[in-house]
């Protein structure tokens, strides 16, 4: 009877597989982000000053121009880095300069990043310059955090809500 | 390449040696996998059936209808999540077999890339798809799942939100996203059915069902695995809190951990060279385009049997062209033949009887015409000696017999050996060009060239055209199917019917001797 020994073969071949199926469809276990640390993360996008201030043609300039072109303003598109610095308990965390998206650099920034860091409470300052200066801040904010182990702590900024928010 | 893939080729056919101990020949999984795979997918798409009508899709409530049918209906719903995740699984492992064994066999340049070229966008879909379903359990794997994949999307200068951020508070989640992701859910594996209905459609008689068998054992298998080790999700998301350990299912998410890791531009750059790799891999060197199948219309009946037997639905039927009498001939579609000269078996005018000068069939390879192997096996037949001449037909897709050509043995060999008519065995057999004819060829159950096997064994057996003259001592007629790993097999099976046919000249002799004895004696 070579289909009893098949069948049998079967069996035995069938449980390996299934054994592999079912150990390797949740394991092993991936960490993604040690469990005993929270999380801050920075995203937002923003759009910056542009890089040079519009200004007005004269009339002799507007009559070079194709009349379809033919406007009062010459503004640069281009947009300045994003510059930004998070310090923790006076550490610095990040400190980066980000430059705009787009082929003319014209679009607005965008920031995503996440800094593992040790819970309980800390102090947080959060700057941001947005314009052509060449040091300090346009936005700087200060915040007490008291983060529990995996507790997301996300830093988004809105111009238009006055700078820096929490969640 | 070539080096590679012989490699890959012999440790395929030993273990399918050892598969075929376990299973069977017939109900060996590794000669079934896209069949296989039909039948995974079909399991998928009942349970999921069952699956979406209990689903919810709301933010909270998704977690907790599937919470409900995990637990409250084990028996049914739980079992049937099982299922659905573990035929899953089964069908990314036969997919990505199937993949590494159909590149090691050499079955997809030529004519043959089309199964390949259409098999390739299935990875996508195959994957996606899974992806997408572990998405919608909303647990701790799904929400690492959105951020990870948010993020990658984020590396395509496409989107101009970011797609990451919504996954950073519940505040921007809604139903209406759950609602898409079902929507996506059910797309795609509609979208990969089609792909899987055209994937064969140059194959004739595709298996798109395993063996009754094969498939109980299959089915049970995953019943048996989701009663003892039933799918259950994971702590619920919390977009609060960040995922920390999880538990991926690795048959579907072997790159996330390497997203994690990677920049997104560079992982998708390489996934898209990976895979236009992949499909353009059918035209890449060597890759010469062998002569296909000729008509010649003066010996073509129009019986069709070259139609019914082309394994690559080759050949179609069409009116008559040249005003003779009969209805219909055969037309060869030259993008889809594969050369293996199958048809050419299969022609009931490619008969060695005929005279030299009329030796054209309906039907010939230019490159090996039946002339051709009508000279070569009276040349190969000329220097045997003894009461056990073998002729050995055998395939050039297997083992080369030709070491075997020896004072008893001569060795013919032609692309696929259902090329052989039938009609070649009563040759040599009536004409005593050899005391046997051995066959040989692919393994029983997987051929290179899909059917020839199965159509040899029918040919010889009488039960399809053209059968073999009934009139042939079947004593005198062996058949192995020896691939290219059973060598040792093989030998002692060509010395075993040597053997029996130096038996069978013995028993003649005597026999003979009896008839005299007793004439003598009446005498
Ligand atoms: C869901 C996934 C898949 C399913 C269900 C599937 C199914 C099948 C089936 C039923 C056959 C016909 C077998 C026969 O009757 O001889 C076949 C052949 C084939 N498949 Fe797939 N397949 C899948 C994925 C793939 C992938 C990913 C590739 C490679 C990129 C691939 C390449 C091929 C090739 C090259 C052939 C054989 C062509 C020939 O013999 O000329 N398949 N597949
Ligand atoms: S050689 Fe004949 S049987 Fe083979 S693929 Fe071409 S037409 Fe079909
Ligand atoms: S098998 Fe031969 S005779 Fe019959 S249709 Fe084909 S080519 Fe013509």
């Amino acid at each position: 009877m070579p289909e009893i020994r098949y069948i049998i073969g079967q069996i035995v071949a069938f449980t390996f597989f299934a054994v592999g199926i079912g150990y390797f469809s949740n394991s092993p276990s991936y960490t993604y982000h040690d469990p005993s640390l929270a999380l801050i993360m920075v995203s937002f996008s923003h759009g910056s000053e542009r890089k040079e201030k519009c200004r007005r043609f004269t009339p002799e300039e507007i009559a070079e121009l194709a009349p379809n072109m033919r406007r009062p303003m010459d503004c640069s598109r281009e947009r300045v880095p994003v510059f930004i610095e998070v310090t923790m308990d006076g550490v610095i965390l990040l400190s980066k300069s980000y430059t705009p998206t787009g082929l003319s650099k014209d679009g607005s920034t965008s920031i995503y990043e996440s800094i593992a860091i040790e819970p309980g409470k800390h102090d947080l300052v959060t700057k941001l310059r947005d314009s052509s200066r060449e040091d300090g801040f346009d936005y700087e904010t200060t915040v007490s955090i008291d983060l529990k182990p995996r507790e997301l702590f996300v830093i988004d900024f809105r111009k238009d809500l006055g700078g820096f928010y929490f969640k | 390449m070539l080096a590679l893939k012989k490699v890959l080729r012999t440790i395929f056919e030993h273990i399918e040696d050892w598969f075929d101990v376990v299973f069977g020949a017939k109900w060996n999984p590794l000669y079934q996998l896209g069949a296989l795979g039909w039948f995974y997918y079909w399991i998928v798409v009942v349970s999921g059936l069952y699956l979406y009508i209990f689903f919810d899709t709301g933010v909270t409530q998704a977690y907790t209808s599937l919470e409900y049918l995990t637990h409250e209906q084990w028996y049914a719903g739980g079992i049937m999540r099982s299922l659905h995740r573990y035929a899953s699984d089964a069908l990314v492992v036969m997919m990505m077999v199937h993949l590494l064994r159909e590149f090691a066999m050499d079955r997809f340049r030529s004519s043959r890339w089309f199964a390949w070229f259409t098999g390739v966008p299935m990875l996508w879909l195959v994957f996606t798809a899974g992806i997408s379903g572990y998405w919608m359990v909303w647990d701790q794997l799904a929400q690492y799942i959105a951020i990870t994949t948010g993020e990658l999307l984020d590396s395509l200068p496409l989107f101009g939100e970011s797609i990451a951020r919504n996954f950073l508070s519940d505040a921007k989640l809604s139903g209406r996203f759950f609602t898409l992701m079902v929507f996506i859910h059910i797309a795609l594996p509609l979208v990969l059915l089609f792909v899987m209905w055209i994937h064969i459609q140059r194959h004739a008689s595709p298996r798109v069902n395993p063996p009754k068998e094969l498939a109980i054992g299959t089915f049970s298998m995953l019943m048996v695995l989701s009663f003892v080790k039933p799918a259950l999700s994971q702590a619920p998301a919390d977009l609060a809190m960040i995922p920390a350990t999880i538990n991926i299912d690795w048959f579907y998410m072997p790159v996330y951990p390497v997203l994690n890791h990677v920049p997104g531009l560079t992982v998708w750059i390489v996934l898209i060279a990976a895979t236009a790799f992949l499909m353009l891999l059918p035209w890449m060197p060597p890759g010469k385009k062998i002569p296909v199948a000729v008509v010649n219309l003066d010996n073509c009946n129009g019986c069709s049997r070259c139609a019914a037997d082309c394994p690559f639905s080759a050949i179609t039927m069409e009116p008559r062209s040249d005003g003779s009498a009969y209805e219909k001939e055969a037309v060869v579609v030259a993008d889809n033949c594969t050369s293996c000269g199958i048809c050419v078996g299969s022609c009931p005018t490619a008969t060695p009887f005929r005279t030299k000068s009329e030796l054209s069939p309906g039907i010939e390879l230019p490159l090996d015409p039946i002339k051709a192997l009508r000279d070569n096996t009276i040349a190969a037949s000329e220097n045997l000696s003894g009461n056990d001449r073998v002729i050995v037909y055998g395939c050039q897709n297997s083992l080369d017999p030709k070491a075997l050509t020896d004072a008893n043995v001569g060795v013919v060999t032609m692309p696929c050996i259902a090329m052989l008519p039938p009609s070649f065995i009563d040759f040599v057999l009536s004409r005593k060009l050899a005391d046997g004819v051995f066959l040989t060829g692919c393994r029983d159950g997987d051929c290179t060239f899909r059917l020839g096997i199965k159509w040899t064994d029918a040919r010889i057996a009488g039960e399809r055209d053209p059968m073999l003259r009934k009139r042939v001592d079947q004593n005198r007629v062996v058949k192995y199917w020896a691939g290219l790993t059973r060598r040792k097999k093989f030998f002692s099976e060509i010395s075993g019917f040597r053997e029996r046919l130096n038996k069978l000249a013995l028993e003649k002799t005597e026999q003979s001797d009896v008839k005299e004895n007793s004439e003598n004696n009446n005498a």
